[in-house]
């Protein structure tokens, strides 16, 4: 790793010299992997209406099944991956993804089961689905689960969506969802797409939620608050019972956004925190591997009040009159006429390959391994944090606070006025280091904001590495702030026009007719 | 980009935005973003025009600025109906960028009711409030 | 020690020290005694690696998959061949373990992954503009109308009676939050009923649904209805069936402004109903109000070829509350099945693909509609599904079926009212022609035993299986 400017004809990469090539450049005419099984029916014309038939086949590749695998292949090794190396984004939980997961889901009972099979004959799925949902419900500490949502955001539509109807069947109009300004960026969307008005809630010099602001701002207009705890500041709000207390006290639902649950399993439930409505991220604190960016899923808990308006279908247990073993069944009538579930979110009945691996760690990790993982992340963004203090902590603060639970936010402001050197170039010149940089420039309460999240899954190590390259980044900035500035270096392609991408989008391969 | 300037022969809106009053046709003004705005978004990728005939209202915003990075609403200084638009923004929008009070103006006003350009601050005083 | 961390004693000790504590549990001081769970969680303990490789099996076995019977069921997901270089690279590290493309200087693998998937989708659809996935079909068509919403600020959305139940249930619980109104048009004759689109048409309609084939398997004129669609203004919607893309017009060369989906059956598992992935595709106008992620080509700072999250100013994390849509995670893995798939499929192979599946599909509606009591409960030409009048009891012929090791297809009475007799049967490239002619014989002979009033000695077998319900 050295500091020099790269110059395009030498001191190159391999990856970096070779020139990003699409699947669809590769091939030739007539080149195939596909061979179509034998037509065993007679052949028959015109089934397909002219005007219905494809004029032109689309313009797939036509490459061989050694050239495909080359290309992908290849391709994936201009990917930086956590099973590589460091990926501390913060808010994401990039945590191990056990591979025993991989293998019980490609288990063809799991993997080759039709959604719609008669339930008699998918009592394993539902059994699984059940037992899962019974998981959740402890850990959240709240009774009525849905494992139908997609994603967190998805979850949190669902919550707010839940929350309308709860509110509708009281006969009250409400146009409101307060949410603080350090919330994970999907809840003002969220609330947009589900009709209400979203209002902002002021933090307070702790970085909490400013209980006054919060005081005078619930009202029966308000429909719901929307929270997590820990925030995304790291930091466990100690006002939490009071914010309930006030919440209720107006009517409005209370709820929790789980993607910092890694930070308190054990210690504390968000349906004990007073909570109404809870989403979990199956691909955070679950291990469900993030993909690239999915899948995922994001299951909700609620109380008993929300319970009646929950999506169907559901998944219910059944114990049988005659005293054998219980059944598992689909709800997906949930009270025929008189239902008031809001109805369906999405296809069938959820990501179920994302409950297999979920189910697999849960089973293996037990009540105890599940604080356990919570304790080792606190303690985790703990040690980093003090390393972090030791070596940078003027040049990069902590934004708030003394400690922090499973995250935390440094401020890059200082070192930007004192060495001219922002997050964002630390951030690059880190991929220099091997390391996947954190999150950066969220949330936005924090100038120049670094969300750092290592999680319970790496070693002492790891941690010290990633603190002393960030500790020579910063020492390197005090001599040459321009090396930090052009940076990366030795990463396949150096920092892209992000501007050009954007004025003027190119969002497929021009392909020859 | 160009350096800070801020040009003394333009009345300011606190919320980062200029007017022009056409010194040949009373009564219309020219809109932009200050220089200040522009550094704030970074390099303009987008930007999203009104139609003409439509009305913009002082203090409320009237079109959308893009950077690769944030979106920003574009206050109008004073009250009044669109006669331009500048459609050459739509090829190069970093113009906002580059030249904010000149090639890079967003909108020509015929104003409602010209007398209001008096609640607007002159260039020092917008620069003080930087 | 517990799963997968790593911290011993010895670890500990230093740690606690560099911190200035003398114990893990001060590290929680934070929270209040009164929201402590003060207890451990109630879950059965931790079991090693073998034993929870046992308990997955042994649920595994619970279930009747694909495996282990001949299916002929559909109805929006369909057992297709996976071929194993899709396993194969959706196992490799480097795409299974990453998140979003947030470092793009890292992150080409998935960047490029995206790009190449949204070219396939945009040749498939007809369409200029794809994204890199949404979460699957009928949140797609959802998504669609949020969309149409944005666009024309219309409130009112006609869908198809044709269109999937789950996307047109979707439609509805979304529409709520969205403040739409959705109406139903019906089916006639096997397909929308033109007269009554033509009808309810208005200027106060924001988008008209439709989905092709349609849920019992008829081909559309989505031509016809996207020209009476567009005489109001309104925005057509497709949703569509992406295999049938080699051999069925793309819609977006028939009129239709957004041509979205479920793309399960390109490479993607069946997997109890997800995860799958949903594509979305549009004209070059609706770029800006797309939802999800969108993969854009670019150059670096010496310029080299790459690619980067583009128009990012739709998403959540920036528009925040005027966002285009709420996704954060959507299925760039499974997207990643998708493109490997339809790659290797090849432009060639899509065709005959389509061709086997279409002449198997016509061979199995003749040979079944040929036995007694069973009948087409409409002539549409059909592509790789249909739908079949019984003269008897479905369930109880379903029943009868599976006993004989194959799954006949879906009950239309599910979701149909009005087709109380009808089932829906799809055909793959998995299933032969000797495939069929057992599901000919299996089924001609459960209708002939249901009609030959042996229908009370199943009714009471099916009973005392403790009142399940046949959902």
């Amino acid at each position: 790793m050295t500091g020099e400017r790269s110059d395009p004809f030498t001191s190159q990469t391999e990856h970096q010299r070779e020139r990003a090539t699409t699947i669809f450049e590769k091939g030739a005419p007539r080149r195939r992997a596909f061979r179509a099984p034998e037509l065993d029916v007679p052949a028959v014309e015109g089934l397909i209406p002219a005007a219905q038939r494809r004029g032109t086949p689309p313009r797939l590749p036509e490459a061989s099944e050694p050239e495909i695998v080359r290309h992908y292949v290849n391709l994936s090794k201009r990917n930086f991956d956590l099973d590589s190396g460091f990926y501390p984004l913060g808010s994401c939980t990039m945590k191990h993804n056990p591979r025993l997961h991989e293998r019980v889901a490609a288990l063809p009972g799991h993997a080759r089961l039709h959604p719609l099979q008669d339930p008699r004959r998918a009592q394993g799925a539902l059994e699984l689905m059940f037992n899962l949902q019974e998981s959740l419900a402890e850990i959240a500490g709240l009774p009525h689960v849905s494992l139908q949502p997609s994603a967190g955001s998805h979850g949190e539509l669902a919550g707010v969506l839940l929350t309308r109807a709860y509110h509708a069947d009281r006969g009250e109009q409400r146009t409101k969802v307060l949410t603080p300004d350090s919330a994970h960026s999907t809840n003002p969307a969220t609330v947009t797409m589900a009709g209400y008005e979203v209002v902002k809630v002021a933090l307070d010099a702790a970085g909490g939620v400013d209980v006054d602001d919060l005081r005078a701002k619930a009202d029966d207009s308000v429909a719901c608050l929307m929270l997590t705890n820990p925030s995304t500041l790291g930091i466990f709000d100690p006002n939490i019972e009071e914010i309930a207390s006030i919440v209720h006290g107006v009517g409005a639902t209370l709820y929790y956004d789980g993607a910092n649950l890694n930070a308190i399993m054990g210690y504390s439930r968000p349906g004990d925190m007073g909570f109404d409505i809870v989403h979990f991220n199956l691909h955070k604190t679950f291990t469900q591997p993030h993909g690239g960016g999915g899948p995922g899923a994001g299951p909700i808990a609620v109380s008993d009040r929300i319970e009646p308006y929950l999506p169907r279908p559901q998944v219910v247990r059944r114990a049988p009159s005659n005293g054998g073993p219980p059944t598992f069944d689909l709800d997906d009538d949930r009270g025929g006429s008189e239902s008031k579930s809001i109805g369906k979110l999405r296809g069938f009945q959820g990501n179920y390959g994302v409950f297999v691996r979920t189910y697999a760690y849960i089973r293996s990790l037990g009540g105890e391994g599940l604080q356990d993982v919570s304790e080792v992340a606190v303690l985790n963004a703990n040690y980093l944090l003090a390393r972090l203090r030791e070596k940078v902590g003027d040049r990069l603060p902590l934004a708030f606070g003394e400690r922090c639970m499973h995250e935390f936010v440094l401020s890059g402001a200082p070192m930007k006025k004192e060495l001219g050197i922002r997050t964002l170039d630390v951030a690059k010149r880190l991929l220099d280091h091997g390391f996947h940089p954190p999150t950066v420039y969220f949330p936005l309460v924090v100038d120049e904001a670094l969300l750092i999240e290592p999680t319970e899954t790496e070693t002492r190590e790891t941690l010290d590495a990633f603190a002393d390259a960030i500790a020579a980044i910063v020492a390197e900035a005090e001599q040459d702030p321009e090396i930090a500035r052009n940076a990366p270096y030795t990463t396949p392609v150096r920092r892209l026009d992000e501007a050009g991408a954007a004025k003027r989008p190119r969002v497929r391969e021009v392909l020859p007719d | 980009m160009a350096d800070a300037s801020y040009p003394d022969d333009l009345l300011y809106h606190p919320d980062h935005d200029w007017a022009r009053l056409d010194p040949d046709e009373p009564g219309v003004a020219t809109f932009g973003i200050t220089w200040y705005a522009q550094d704030a978004l970074g390099e303009v990728v987008f930007f999203d025009p009104p139609d003409v005939g439509s009305s913009v209202t002082a203090g409320e915003f009237y079109a959308e600025v893009e950077s690769v990075k944030a979106v920003s609403d574009v206050i109008a200084p004073l009250t009044g109906e669109i006669v331009e638009v500048n459609t050459s923004l739509a090829d190069t929008p970093e113009a906002i960028n580059d030249d904010p009070y000149g090639a890079g103006w967003m909108v020509r006003v015929q104003l409602s009711d010209p007398g209001q350009a008096d609640s607007l601050m002159d260039c020092e005083t917008y620069v003080g409030t930087l | 020690m517990a799963g997968y961390t790593s911290v011993t004693a010895e670890d500990l000790a230093i740690m606690l020290d560099a911190i200035g504590v003398g114990s893990v549990e001060e590290l929680f001081d934070a929270i209040p005694v009164g929201v402590r769970l003060g207890r451990p969680i109630d879950l059965p303990p931790g079991e090693p690696e073998q034993a929870v490789y046992a308990e997955l099996r042994r649920l595994a076995a619970r279930n009747v998959s694909a495996e282990d019977e001949i299916t002929f069921l559909g109805a929006g997901m369909y057992d297709h061949y996976v071929p194993s270089i899709v396993d194969m690279l959706m196992s490799r590290s480097e795409f299974l373990t990453p998140y979003t493309p947030y470092q793009p200087e890292v992150s080409q693998g998935g960047l490029q992954v995206m790009f190449e998937y949204q070219t396939a989708i945009s040749e498939l659809t007809g369409l200029p503009v794809s994204n890199a996935s949404v979460y699957e079909g009928p949140s797609a068509v959802g998504a669609a109308a949020y969309l149409a919403k944005l666009t024309n600020k219309r409130r009112r959305v006609l869908v198809g009676r044709g269109v999937h139940p789950h996307s047109r249930a979707t439609l509805e619980t979304l529409a709520v939050g969205y403040g739409m109104e959705v109406a139903e048009i019906g089916l006639d004759d096997g397909v929308t009923d033109l007269a009554a689109l033509r009808d309810a048409l208005g200027d106060d309609v924001s988008a008209v649904i439709l989905q092709q084939p349609n849920f019992i398997g008829a081909i559309e004129d989505v031509q016809a209805i996207a020209d009476a669609a567009h005489g109001h203004g309104a925005l057509v919607i497709c949703a569509a069936d992406p295999l049938t893309l080699g051999v069925l017009e793309a819609p977006g060369n028939q009129g239709a402004d957004l041509v979205v989906g479920e793309g399960q059956s390109l490479g993607n598992r069946l997997d109890f109903g997800g995860p799958s992935f949903g594509f979305f595709a549009a004209t070059e106008k609706h770029i800006r109000s797309m939802p999800g992620r969108i993969a854009g080509e670019t150059t670096d700072a010496d310029g080299r070829r790459g690619f980067v999250l583009t128009l990012q100013t739709r998403e959540q994390h920036i528009r925040r509350e005027k966002a285009t849509s709420n996704i954060c995670t959507s299925q760039a893995l499974n997207a990643l099945g998708g493109v490997v798939y339809l790659s290797w499929l090849g432009r060639r192979g899509i065709v005959e693909l389509g061709e086997l599946i279409l002449q198997r599909t016509h061979y199995a509606r003749e040979t079944l509609s040929a036995l007694d009591g069973v009948d087409k409960l409409h002539d549409c030409p059909v592509v790789r599904e249909f739908a079949l009048r019984l003269d008897a009891d479905v369930g109880r012929v379903l029943e009868r079926c599976a006993a004989a090791g194959v799954n006949a297809g879906y009950a239309l009475g599910r979701s149909y009212e009005e087709f109380g007799d009808g089932l829906l049967v799809a055909i793959t490239e998995q299933r032969s022609r000797a495939d069929i002619d057992r599901l000919a014989e299996v089924l001609g002979a459960a209708v002939a035993a249901e009609r030959a009033g042996a229908g009370a000695q199943v009714a009471a077998q099916v009973t005392s299986s403790e009142g399940l319900s046949l959902r």
